[in-house]
């Protein structure tokens, strides 16, 4: 007996992950095609005051699961308190975000109920009454459609941009269940929270990426790049050549043995396009880059390209931006 | 220190990919190498074995062809290989999961290590399944790790910078670029290589039956992207083509 679309609410210090947003939006299709109830379980510690406001994004029932133990994520205190709920309530199906703590927890939920978990898709659908998830392999060099047909819950995260927000109601309300908590023996003891201060976005979630590779020819040139992002409020990418000259922490990484972006709008500076770059960024909307090497692979994938002298053409195109947009 | 990892052959990345006449992944003629994540994986154990001393098992799941990445791993320094042949069609992470977590369970082990993904299926769940099985504690996407007292100080990358745990042992950590830098096989370990043990077992062996095993995932067709189409070169001096990209951004491709 089916019992609900559960969508995991990602938050950290307050701030839910847009990523959820998409996640109950899309939900709220699926659970009103199937019939059912669209639930948020949103952990953590002074999160109650979150709760209401789900309700403008598709969410019937949101499961508040409060306790000191879960004001910071850890592996252990969250998959219990989620997979404890999940055992008692039996969900058809839970959704959470691919990010870092999405696919930490997705993989400890999906074995503590013995189920099986389609990581990083990129769409789900329902075809003939059953959940069907698509799925980058490879590095999005192919593609998998996947399904688990008899285990439950169907467990899925979905990568971060891919999913649109639509039809949000104002006001829309959401019943607000308390729920106690059980998050067991939590063996990962937090030492330090290191946060780089940055007003930029998250790569992974960021609409704009201004991104730069081996054309910048050293780490002090990335400052160009910083400021056409901060004119279009983009974060900052850099492809592996750039990582491994150690002008950038292998966090900022674009590829297959970096991060998978999905932006509106993906510049690239200076990247010739290798083949495991490209993987990580292909699936972006627009892509625009600038190179001197008219022959550069990138060129192969851009909407738009420049060739030319990136030191030249992007202080005048963030130049060109601040114009516009202040217009 | 007894430590294990758990590894995973690829494709090279720089494959390319195509669909065989069944319309699944064509596997013929292509390079495959030892997942880089797990290669990381491979020389932490073999740096906590050379400071704490023990010993480090290789254990993989996969065809004969397999043999090939872990005895890459016996070259780099690590002991012995067992690779597990579950002689299956259709696989999915918690198959893995499972029959690594039974065959490690027979090991002796303080650590378990591996790649955080694998750059084929990316679907970076087996180490974390492997950990629920066996009742480890598991941290994922470890950047640095250090071993003393019978504890593991962790640091993992966390969105928008890093965090620093403390796990007792036993415990499974999971390998992120940055970790380290895999050391090549030396022509001696390559020697060598050839004369450490490679146990070879099947499900029977590890007395698991097909039915406990089998998939809960189902793979029900491939595809390929469709190629992007290579979009316009926009011409003129740097200042003209600048100002032409912003207006075409904002006017024809509307995304500004």
């Amino acid at each position: 007996m089916a019992k609900g679309i559960w969508v995991f609410v990602e938050q950290r210090d307050g701030k839910i992950k847009k990523v959820t947003y998409e996640l109950l939006s899309a939900g709220r299709k699926i659970a009103d095609s199937l019939g059912e109830e669209l639930c948020a379980v949103l952990p953590g510690k002074g999160v109650a005051g979150l709760a209401p406001g789900l309700g403008e994004y598709g969410a019937d029932k949101v499961f508040v699961l409060e306790s000191d133990a879960l004001e910071k994520y850890t592996t252990d205190g969250y998959a219990n308190a989620l997979a404890g709920l999940a055992k008692e309530k039996e969900p058809s199906a839970i959704l959470m975000g691919c990010t870092v703590t999405g696919r930490d927890l997705a993989a400890q939920v999906a074995q503590k109920l013995g189920t099986g978990l389609m990581t990083d898709c990129t769409d789900m659908a329902l075809e003939d009454g059953q959940l069907v998830f698509t799925r980058p392999i490879y590095a999005g060099k192919a593609f998998v459609k996947a399904s688990c047909p008899e285990a439950r819950p169907v467990m899925a995260t979905i990568r971060p941009n891919v999913l649109s927000i639509e039809g949000t109601q104002a006001g829309r309300p959401a019943e607000v269940v308390a729920v106690d908590t059980a998050t067991g023996d939590i063996r990962q003891a937090i030492k330090d929270i290191v946060l780089q201060i940055s007003t930029r976005p998250e790569l992974t979630e960021a609409d704009i990426i201004v991104s730069g590779g081996r054309g910048m020819k050293g780490p002090e040139n990335f400052k160009i790049l910083e400021d056409l992002a901060d004119v279009l409020g983009a974060a900052v990418g850099a492809s592996r050549a750039a990582v491994d000259a150690g002008w950038k922490p292998h966090s900022f990484q674009v590829g297959q043995t970096g991060k998978t972006v999905s932006p509106v709008v993906y510049i690239a500076c200076g990247i010739s396009g290798a083949i495991q770059h490209l993987a990580g960024m292909s699936s972006s909307k627009c892509i625009v880059a600038v190179n001197k090497d008219p022959e550069a692979n990138i060129f192969k994938v851009a909407d738009y390209g420049i060739v030319g002298d990136l030191f030249e053409v992007v202080p005048i195109m963030t130049e060109e931006f601040k114009k516009l947009l202040a217009g | 220190m007894n430590i294990v990892v758990c590894m995973k052959q690829t494709f090279d990345t720089e494959a390319k990919i195509a669909l065989d006449a069944n319309g699944k992944i064509n596997k013929q003629g292509v390079s495959l190498i030892m997942n880089p994540y797990c290669e990381f994986a491979v020389e932490e154990a073999l740096r906590i074995k050379e400071k704490h001393g023990g010993e480090v098992t290789v254990v993989s799941v996969g065809g004969p062809e397999a043999q090939d990445a872990l005895r890459q791993a016996l070259a780099m320094g690590a002991d012995k290989a067992v690779l597990v042949d579950p002689g299956m069609e259709e696989v999915d992470e918690f198959t893995t999961a499972t029959i690594l977590a039974k065959a490690i369970s027979g090991l002796q082990y303080d650590i378990v290590l591996g790649g955080f993904r694998a750059i084929d299926d990316g679907s970076a769940q087996v180490a974390g399944r492997v950990a629920e099985i066996l009742g480890l504690p598991v941290v994922n996407v470890v950047t640095k790790l250090e071993i003393a007292d019978g504890k593991a100080t962790a640091t993992k990358e966390i969105e928008g910078g890093s965090q620093v745990l403390e796990v007792a042992l036993p415990a499974v950590f999971t390998a992120q670029k940055g970790l380290n830098e895999p050391r090549y096989p030396s022509m001696k370990g390559i020697m060598q290589a050839k004369k450490k043990p490679m146990e070879k077992k099947t499900l029977a062996d590890l007395g698991l039956d097909a039915g406990q095993v089998a998939p809960k995932v189902k793979a029900l067709s491939y595809f390929l992207p469709s190629a992007r189409a290579a979009g316009k070169i926009i011409p003129g001096e740097p200042a003209d083509a600048a100002r032409d990209l912003v207006k075409a951004l904002r006017e024809e491709a509307k995304v500004i």
